[in-house]
């Protein structure tokens, strides 16, 4: 896999080659299979999250109860005209929940980069997909960008909360939903990085600090905020505005981040919202029940 | 790890690394014993202990000793499933020391009576690795076929396993040497292209001085 972004584009330079089909080009020779073989796992990749949201079932509830039914009230509330945010936004929030939601439930996802931020990446995807009538082609080529910018955080920081806290799972996954929603707005690779480098920057320093230690609290609901960040970073992108800090710089300093961040906020719910009184008082009940 | 680490397994929920990680772990375990797993030891530490239940880590790692893969719908339900295959095992917590947050010890039995300790990590995404083999370091992912070799600490082992695999055309990808001390016990571990034939492991374990092989196939 590459090891910086810079790589990619670097790459891109000599080859000729897009951004995308570096990253297939990459996968082929690390896993020797044909372009075809590359190309056929990656679009069952996309048609995997496109049959979770399909298959989102409304009464479903966790194990604990604390998870279930979220898209439903959003559905509700989309139909009802009030939404201020406007109808993409409101596809993205309600795909990002039903994923999640999903996942709570101990359904089948495909983890991007994660489970716990399984939401993110298909919310943005499938909504921009329906808006812009693109095809599974097109989409499983933006998923390779995702892939691509994603194994490079991979290497340069990390994609576990116990590692990395929150910023590595959401973070991550936001940074690669951007990216491939950059591509498939037309932007280049420069854009695609630029994208990336902003949605991560906003989500730096998030602390990984589950309520009981579960996959539910704030996990699902981060979802939502991953996946709107990513369109956000995707339109300031696209509208010319530029990160500052370039995309290889962000990731490292996610993982300098990571290094000083408390275990408290890492995945171990002894921090943030897992130990305030309703985080413990939750978490007591569960072990009763 | 490869892109499809990245977007990517198709699991089962809640967690990659609590989840579907903990099911790789146990799926690992149980190639490397190459036969069913009687009886296994479970001993939990850092994250994976504090938050372990909630995830199903451990049911996933006593799924995945059953030869269970990570998108298999039946991991919530592998404790009750263990009764009926066989497989009798404890849950416990440990402190490992200075290892990955998500850690575990796992002291194995086979059905034939070999014995196998494994520490392993899950350390993000769904990957995980082997952290140690029988009190001996090592690093793998388990991703390829992988030999491991135990051997006394003496001139030649190197070439004579490297000389068996270049005659079944086995390539490899990577290859570490660790050794408790000068002389005394050494492990090789090896990463391969391809799948090593039965026939040359049972001739390695013929040659003097070396102690024990172990094989992860991914047939």
């Amino acid at each position: 896999m590459y090891e910086s972004i810079s790589a990619i584009i670097e790459d891109e330079k000599k080859t000729s080659l897009p951004f995308w089909k570096l990253i297939q080009r990459d996968d082929c020779i690390e896993r020797d299979v044909s372009e075809e073989e590359s190309f056929e796992s990656m679009k069952k990749m996309y048609l995997t999250m496109k049959d979770c949201v399909k298959n989102y079932d409304p009464t479903l509830h966790s194990n604990s109860s604390l998870v279930g039914g979220e898209a439903v009230l959003l559905r509700k509330y989309i139909e009802s005209g009030k939404l201020l945010s406007g109808d993409f936004i409101g596809q993205v929030m309600e795909k990002a929940l039903m994923v999640a939601e999903s996942n709570a439930c101990m359904r089948r996802i495909v983890a991007a980069p994660t489970a716990g931020s399984c939401g993110v990446v298909p919310a943005v995807f499938i909504s921009l997909q329906e808006k812009l009538q693109i095809s599974d082609e097109e989409m499983t080529k933006a998923l390779y960008v995702a892939a691509g910018v994603g194994g490079v955080i991979a290497i340069k920081a990390s994609l576990s909360g116990a590692e990395g806290g929150c910023q590595a799972e959401i973070g991550s996954a936001s940074s690669m939903a951007a990216a491939g929603m950059c591509y498939l707005l037309g932007g280049n690779s420069d854009q695609i990085a630029n994208a990336a480098a902003l949605a991560l920057k906003n989500l730096l320093g998030l602390a990984c600090d589950p309520v009981a230690g579960l996959v539910e609290i704030p996990c699902v609901k981060r979802n939502v905020c991953g996946a709107v960040n990513a369109v956000t970073s995707a339109e300031l992108t696209m509208a010319g505005i530029s990160s500052k800090i370039p995309a290889d710089e962000v990731f490292e300093a996610m993982h300098n981040i990571s290094r000083t961040m408390s275990d408290t906020i890492k995945e171990t719910a002894t921090g943030g919202l897992a130990t305030t009184p309703t985080g413990k008082e939750i978490a007591a009940r569960l072990s009763r029940s | 790890m490869n892109i499809f680490d990245i977007v990517g397994p198709v699991m089962v929920g809640p967690s990659s690394s609590h989840t579907a990680g903990a099911v790789k772990i146990g799926n690992t375990c149980y190639k490397l014993m190459g036969e069913k797993i009687v009886n296994a030891d479970i001993f939990l530490h850092g994250s994976f202990l504090k938050t372990g239940a909630g995830h199903g880590t451990d049911r996933a790692i006593v799924a995945g000793l059953m030869g269970f893969l990570v998108d298999d719908m039946r991991i919530s339900e592998s404790f009750e499933l263990a009764n009926s295959y066989g497989l009798k095992f404890t849950i416990n917590g440990a402190d490992l020391g200075n290892v990955h947050p998500n850690s575990v010890k796992l002291l194995l039995t086979g059905i034939s009576g070999r014995k196998l300790e494994i520490i392993a990590a899950s350390i993000g995404g769904g990957r995980i690795r082997i952290c140690e083999i029988d009190g001996i370091a090592v690093n793998f992912s388990g991703e390829s076929p992988t030999l491991i070799v135990h051997n006394l600490d003496q001139p030649g082992h190197v070439k004579e396993v490297a000389g068996i695999l270049e005659q079944k055309a086995v390539n490899v990808a990577t290859m570490q040497l660790y050794r408790k001390s000068r002389g005394g016990e050494a492990v090789m571990v090896l990463e391969c292209d391809q799948e090593i034939p039965i026939d040359a492991i049972r001739s390695l374990e013929k040659i003097e001085g070396i102690i024990n092989v172990t094989y992860l196939s991914h047939k």
